[in-house]
């Protein structure tokens, strides 16, 4: 499913980039006094999409499924928490590489540990490192311990002191999510149809096959759960910058187990499913909770109707869609 | 969202009874010119999990007090938006947000969660939104991070800790095992105990932090045992006070005295039953406090809500007359906003705890008693500690 | 002292052991029988929890509520496996994953709505309300020690059962070849029905005997939910056998951990927890 994409279903996500790309001009006739917030709140549901997107590599491609990936996201935070000094602004060339490389070898770490184990075993594994990290922030003053920390100054992207993009302007912050979420997919698209890709989507299928062949799996996941890791410290690191507050709670395995939800409902294994996922999600839930007391009622029955009618969640349903009617008369 | 279905979500104010004590209360006098639009107040409150039965009394307290006084703030209607928060620190920022960004609210009311409360300070010092705090407890919000536009009507950990330290010693408790959460607002208390405990020369044996939020406490107490100390004093709230206190009688160590901050006891004692019986606590209020506003408070909760109020409906509820004094200053304009500050700073609280002011981090100056639990009452034993401030150290403000 | 004071703290250890391998077992059987990760199990512990605090309320008895509540859980078991997981048998284990997720948001809101936002205790029966002197300043509640007994027995009974019987031979060989089961001829959809229904009913009994010694509050059964987790991979998914000895393992670190190491007692769980999983990737028993 991966490596093919139906042409018509490949022109509708465009046609829905394209609709949230222009979300800035659009929206502002259309909610007018609340489209501040709604730029805020895209934005934030694109971060989150990336986190999903880079959870997908792992559950829909390579057959991991982690219940520890919100330790990354958190840590990329945390890195610009501790990059930033207290009433000064970080440069970004500084602060965005240390948060990845230190995502990269927590994950390498991490990664190297876990991938010994598979199924629910693996999902527990990646849930005990996901929680030791949760606990090393809650526990440790480094950073304000279960408070969290605060980033008083964003981070400046300057070169030879002209600043290039302003992160304090909600419009250009908007556009910077944006494009790391279109690259991130991008990269991973090319990734998985690379030779090295479609390694790691057979091991999804069969691993033994793949060992049979005379590669070594082991290697191929290893490098799949970094590349996923560091893709979820850029999101932590985003999701850092837009409200400048880090909290344990990132990385906690609610946010671990949350991000998941995502990708099973939007689809797994497609990459554009999850992103459809967290977008559903959040909506879905500021939808309801704008309805009724009660919104975890409508929120559980939209879950278990997506289930029971969706087998392959909402990207499933895009693509017999756009598929039939390729095949059709 | 409007106020009729804010009313409906809680299902519960009902129109007579608090038309009933509406007449006791202050009815703004005069309408601002050009301020008939509606005062929007922002719900940053837990509506679900495990705070979410003190997102409700704060909220029903809040209502009331604002009924009383004719339904409306500085003579112009209300509407409230309620956003549950989840007791989510991660969300923090962004539910925040939500509420002052999304609706534009004019007032903010919240949170009940220390870590919410770090995240919603980061926002509203950038906005410059009136926040109210009704209950978290985090020293930092009128500490480092206090500004001109953040008020709290509750407590801080530290305050509603400080306290038992002498009294601990007054009684002859010179050494004290503390325990609490490993957390932010847990160690706040354990420090506050221990400053003023050590001031009079009491010694603490021995410091216990349990993983948050753990509820399995039987290793501890068995420590707490070998010890031997002369008191305990512990900083726990909700399911896990409740669990405490269960767990400590039965281990049998009911002959060393048990202390802490009042919310050991409240809203949990009933359900505490025996195992509470000789507990000591501190705390800006308590529901057997002797004084008219506290009497009449009560009845009018207890007839609008069919429920007991608490020390979180107080909160509530005085969150709301800090507010009223407030705009009624500015006689609805909240643009006015350096007057409307100004007039809340200024602002002397006839609160159902007895009166109080709010020191220059705008924090409660307020009393603080000393009760304990007999025949499975609380019984008020007196005033442990006068018009106590917080230090407010790093506050930069006033 | 120093040896009383261990000896004790083994006994804490072992007792709180007993009370998760009680929560553990249910889960433990669904997912070695049906392949099904039951993020719902806590919400039944919960429902247990709440069923005796309102029918101990009502009939005035505790036991009277126990015994009432046990074939409640078992009924809303069967009627979820019924309805819904029973769909999702062919489907990717995820999807179960997922519908379990959704089905926690809805008990926990029909929690909110049936029974409110309060905390909760269940006040210990009378009969029980004594305890075992262990040192001039140390006693044990005589219920902790009924409740350590009610699990030890409900262990050997699920390991006779397990061992002996015929739908013991079905669980086996549904833990270790699931298509098998089909093969032998066995009606599937019952047998898959009824462990559903004994898992929530085991899990629902936890939550209903341990509500004397602790609260009954919203949001109860997510906690507990990780750490049958825990306790269930430890083991080795589908082993009894292996939630016993990983739930008395869990226990006794977590007792200790939180004595003797108290600065990483956060960790000591999930520090055991991965520990074992590198040492053994398939559990202790599996």
């Amino acid at each position: 499913m991966t490596s093919h994409i139906p042409k018509r279903l490949a022109i509708l996500l465009l046609v829905l980039l394209l609709v949230l790309a222009s979300f800035p001009l659009w929206g502002k006739l259309v909610f007018a006094a609340k489209f501040t917030f709604l730029l805020q709140k895209v934005t934030g549901i694109m971060i989150l999409a990336l986190l999903a997107m880079s959870l997908d590599l792992l559950v829909g491609s390579a057959g991991l499924v982690s219940l520890g990936h919100a330790a990354f996201f958190g840590l990329g935070g945390y890195m610009l928490a501790l990059a930033s000094p207290q009433y000064d602004a970080a440069s970004l060339w500084v602060a965005l590489p240390a948060a990845l490389a230190v995502t990269a070898a927590a994950s390498l770490v991490v990664g190297f540990l876990s991938i010994r184990t598979s199924g629910i075993y693996f999902i527990m594994v990646t849930l005990a490192f996901g929680q030791m990290g949760y606990f090393f922030f809650n526990d440790s003053k480094l950073a304000g311990g279960s408070d969290g920390a605060t980033i008083y100054v964003k981070p400046t992207v300057a070169a030879f002191g002209v600043t290039l993009i302003d992160l304090d302007s909600k419009l250009s912050f908007f556009y910077v999510v944006l494009g790391a979420l279109v690259a991130s997919y991008a990269l991973l698209r090319m990734l998985l149809a690379s030779p090295f890709g479609r390694v790691v989507s057979a091991i999804g299928v069969n691993e033994s096959r793949v060992q049979g062949l005379g590669f070594n799996p082991m290697l191929y996941k290893l490098v799949a759960f970094t590349i996923a890791g560091t893709l979820a410290g850029l999101a932590g690191f985003l999701a850092a910058t837009q409200y400048g507050y880090v909290n344990p709670a990132m990385l906690g395995w609610h946010q671990s187990g949350h991000v998941l939800v995502m990708v099973i409902l939007g689809g797994m294994g497609t990459l554009f499913g999850p992103v459809l996922g967290a977008f559903i999600l959040e909506l879905a839930h500021h939808l309801f909770e704008s309805l009724t007391d009660h919104w975890l009622l409508p929120m559980g029955a939209m879950i278990i109707a997506i289930v029971l009618l969706l087998p392959k969640g909402v990207a499933g349903l895009l693509i017999k869609w756009t598929t039939e009617k390729e095949d059709g008369p | 969202m409007d106020f009729a279905k804010g009313i409906s979500r809680r299902s519960i104010l009902q129109a007579g009874a608090i038309a009933a004590v509406g007449a006791s209360g202050f009815v703004p006098t005069r309408f601002a010119i050009g301020n008939t639009a509606k005062v929007k107040i922002g719900f940053l409150l837990p509506y679900s999990g495990t705070y979410a039965a003190l997102g409700e009394a704060i909220t029903n307290g809040f209502k009331l007090a604002i009924e009383e006084r004719g339904a409306k703030l500085g003579g112009r209607d209300i509407q409230y938006v309620a956003v549950d928060s989840e007791a989510n620190p991660a969300k923090g920022p962004e539910n925040t947000n939500k509420l002052v960004t999304g609706e534009n609210v004019d007032f903010l009311v919240g949170p009940v969660h220390s870590g919410v409360a770090l995240g919603m300070v980061k926002i509203v010092r950038e906005t410059g939104t009136i926040t109210i705090i009704p209950n978290a407890g985090a020293g930092a919000a009128t500490g480092p991070l206090c500004a001109p536009n953040i008020f709290r009507t509750s407590f801080t950990n530290w305050q509603a800790a400080y306290p038992m330290g002498k009294v601990a010693m007054e009684r002859g408790l010179k050494n004290v095992v503390t325990m609490s959460w490993k957390y932010a607002a847990g160690e706040e208390a354990l420090a506050g105990f221990e400053a003023n405990f050590t001031k009079n020369g009491g010694k603490v044996v021995k410091q216990i932090l349990v993983p948050f939020p753990s509820d399995e406490f039987q290793a501890n107490l068995t420590e707490i045992a070998s010890l031997k100390p002369d008191g305990v004093f512990v900083f726990f709230a909700g399911a896990g006070a409740l669990k405490f206190v269960k767990d400590y009688a039965a281990a049998g160590l009911k002959s060393i005295p048990l202390m802490g901050p009042g919310f050991l006891t409240d809203g949990v004692l009933k359900a505490q039953g025996e195992a509470a019986e000789g507990i000591l606590t501190t705390l800006h209020y308590a529901d057997a406090l002797d004084i008219p506003e506290n009497k009449t408070f009560r009845a009018a909760y207890a007839k609008a809500f069919a429920k007991e109020a608490d020390v979180y409906a107080v909160q509530g509820y005085d969150a709301a007359q800090l507010m009223v004094q407030g705009m009624t200053a500015v006689k609805g304009d909240a643009t006015a906003r350096d007057a409307l500050i100004g007039a809340m700073e200024k602002a002397v609280i006839k609160s159902p705890r007895g009166t109080f002011t709010l020191s220059k981090a705008h924090n409660p100056i307020q009393d603080f008693y000393l009760r304990q639990v007999r025949n499975g009452q609380e019984v008020v034993l007196g005033v442990a500690e006068k018009a106590l401030a917080d230090p407010a150290t790093g506050c930069k403000m006033g | 002292m120093d040896s009383w004071f261990f000896l004790i703290q083994v006994l804490n250890g072992i007792q709180y052991g007993l009370l998760l391998f009680l929560v553990a077992s249910g889960l433990t059987l669904i997912f070695g029988i049906m392949g099904i990760i039951n993020l719902a199990h806590g919400a039944f512990y919960m429902l247990g929890a709440y069923l005796a605090y309102w029918l101990a309320g009502m009939t005035g008895s505790l036991i009277a509520a126990v015994l009432l509540s046990l074939p409640i859980a078992a009924l809303v078991g069967y009627v979820i496996e019924a309805l819904l997981v029973r769909t999702l048998y062919r489907r990717d284990h995820l999807d179960q994953v997922l519908l379990t997720y959704g089905l926690i948001l809805i008990f926990n809101e029909a929690q909110r709505i049936l029974w409110g936002n309060d905390v909760h205790g269940v006040a210990m029966p009378t009969a029980l309300a004594w305890s075992v002197k262990l040192t001039e300043t140390l006693s044990y509640p005589a219920y902790r020690l009924l409740l350590s007994a009610v699990c030890a027995v409900l262990a050997v009974a699920m390991y006779l059962v397990i061992a002996k019987t015929r739908f013991g031979m079905w669980v086996r060989a549904g833990a270790s070849n699931r298509d098998m089961v089909a093969a032998l001829g066995i009606n599937v959809k019952l047998l898959f029905g009824v462990v559903f229904a004994v898992g929530a009913a085991l899990a629902g009994l936890a939550g209903a005997i341990s509500t004397p010694i602790s609260s009954v509050a919203p949001g109860m059964g997510d906690s507990v939910l990780i750490l049958c987790f825990v306790v269930v991979v430890i083991g080795g998914v589908g082993s009894v056998k292996g939630a016993f000895f990983g739930a008395i393992l869990i226990g006794l670190a977590d007792t200790f951990g939180k004595v003797f190491v108290p600065d990483f007692a956060s960790f000591t769980v999930y520090g055991i927890m991965a520990a074992v999983l590198l040492w053994k990737p398939k559990g202790l028993f599996a």
